[in-house]
């Protein structure tokens, strides 16, 4: 479902006496549906980074990085967006959205994108809110007030609206209290058994060898942290 | 697919100055690209000779129209690009009373553009001018009232029910949210999302703030001194800006 070959990554900082920056080099690896992977090592070897690639926020300088036979280092934009919107889903660890949205319309709004009637969209944000644990009362406010741990479930339930074949999860456990970790870890497995292809980062141990199937080390990718 | 609007080699000079130059981009049916660079950079006249409001020096703006398919809009016929000013586009100006007549009343600006493409029934259209004013969040009972009673964020929204009301597929909007303070403009954000949304609106957003971009564009033109040095994903040109410009303009933001 995933899938990476000889994936390599540079920044040039042009401001900054255009210095190159190599943050990765020559990833390859695949992720069947129904299979978690967790991308593992140290601050700074790029774990983000390479999750950011395969999502196409960071632009992919060498390889190939194939979700669903899709080709998004060398797709374009509208291609990339309606990826996203069908197949390709990513759980952030930042919550960004559109000041004075109710979180209920935030947690719907996959869905509407993809043409469910708001009504529906609605009900599956409800159930998804009340299974994170998130009070009925502020369901019709803006989650741009929310504590760290609100906002997180916000964006998880938002993640999860859809059930998207292929998922990225940035440290979605994390600031979370152990109930929700709980609803969390259940949402994954669930994922995992309707077929989703899943990579993860978790500095949560325990959450990662309960759902990770695997681990790729990203240090092994980084040239100069290579042990 | 076919692109709704193509755009191929638009170059615009101002005696010996370049206003933009060979810029060429294909907009699709729903995208919202938004064109972002500091003052003078040359996005203005770009839309400008999008719209029809300019005649560029060299270039072809080519519209999918309904009736005949892919047109050169800059070759047609002077009335012929004004019906299509009046149907499947969209302006909306930077300043409201722009794009408004500010002497007639708001339910008159927004049925004027309903008589224009041949509307007669008095009670139809203003029903159809009152749902609008409702959908843009203006309350029926200031239908009767002058734009020149209306706040700034108000009139914003006026001219926005102005120009949606004929069912337009593609908008041009310079600078929509300037001039607004910001608790007005994160409500006109979430209004043009949910009406791009809901009605499956093209749409060229020239602004040069970075956030609105980010919300409302799904792609990105960074433009610099008259020409286009960076477009791409608008994540992926926000926060892996390739171009020392776009590098520049992104680590230029102010947190708050």
């Amino acid at each position: 479902m995933i899938d990476l070959s000889n994936v390599s990554k540079t920044f040039t900082l042009h401001n900054q006496g255009s210095a190159v920056i190599e943050v990765i080099s020559d990833v390859s690896f695949a992720v069947a549906p129904g299979e978690c992977v967790a991308l593992t090592g140290a601050s700074g070897a790029g774990k983000s980074t390479l999750m950011r690639m395969i999502y196409g926020n960071y632009l992919t300088q060498a390889g190939e990085i194939r979700i669903g036979g899709l080709d998004i280092v060398r797709s374009e934009p509208r291609d990339i967006i309606k990826l996203r919107r069908d197949v390709l889903g990513y759980v952030s660890q930042f919550l960004r959205v559109v000041p004075r949205v109710p979180t209920l319309d935030v947690v719907a709004e996959p869905l509407r994108a993809l043409g469910v009637p708001a009504d529906k969209a609605q009900d599956r944000a409800s159930a998804l809110l009340t299974q994170l644990n998130i009070p009925e009362r502020l369901w019709s406010l803006s989650p741009t007030t929310f504590s760290g741990g609100e906002q997180q479930r916000v964006n998880i339930a938002r993640g999860f609206a859809h059930t998207y074949p292929a998922m990225l999860l940035d440290e979605p456990t994390a600031s979370l209290d152990a109930a929700n970790r709980e609803v969390v870890l259940s949402l994954i497995e669930d994922a995992k058994v309707r077929g989703a292809a899943i990579i993860g980062i978790f500095h949560d141990e325990a959450a990662r060898d309960r759902v990770c199937d695997r681990e790729i080390d990203v240090g092994r990718f980084t040239p100069g942290m290579a042990a | 697919m076919t692109p709704l609007l193509s755009v191929q080699g638009i170059t615009k000079r101002y005696g010996a100055h370049i206003g933009c130059a060979d810029v060429s981009f294909d907009l699709y049916p729903g995208e919202v690209m938004g064109i972002v660079g500091e003052s003078g950079s040359g996005k203005s006249t770009l839309l400008n000779c999008m719209a029809g409001h300019l005649v560029p020096d060299a270039g072809q703006v080519v519209f999918d129209t309904r009736t005949d398919g892919p047109r050169d809009t800059i070759t047609m016929s002077e009335p012929e690009r004004r019906m299509l000013g009046r149907t499947d586009w969209a302006f909306v100006h930077q300043h409201a009373r722009d794009g408004l007549r500010m002497g007639v009343s708001a339910g008159g600006n927004v049925g004027e553009r309903l008589m224009a493409v041949g509307e007669r029934h008095y009670g139809d259209i203003r029903d159809k001018a009152t749902d609008w004013l409702g959908r843009v969040e203006i309350d029926a009972s200031r239908v009767d009232d002058r734009p020149t009673t209306f706040s700034g964020g108000m009139q914003q929204r006026l001219q926005i029910a102005r120009n949606l009301v004929t069912g337009p597929r593609l908008v041009f909007m310079d600078e929509p949210t300037g001039g607004l303070d910001v608790s007005v403009q994160a409500r006109l954000l979430d209004l043009l999302r949910g009406l791009v949304r809901d009605m499956g609106l093209s749409a060229i957003i020239v602004t040069h703030d970075l956030a609105v971009v980010r919300l409302l564009a799904d792609r990105l033109m960074v433009m610099k001194s008259g020409r286009v040095v960076e477009a791409g994903l608008t994540d992926q040109v926000l926060d892996d800006p390739q171009h020392a410009y776009s590098q520049l303009l992104v680590s230029s933001v102010l947190q708050v």
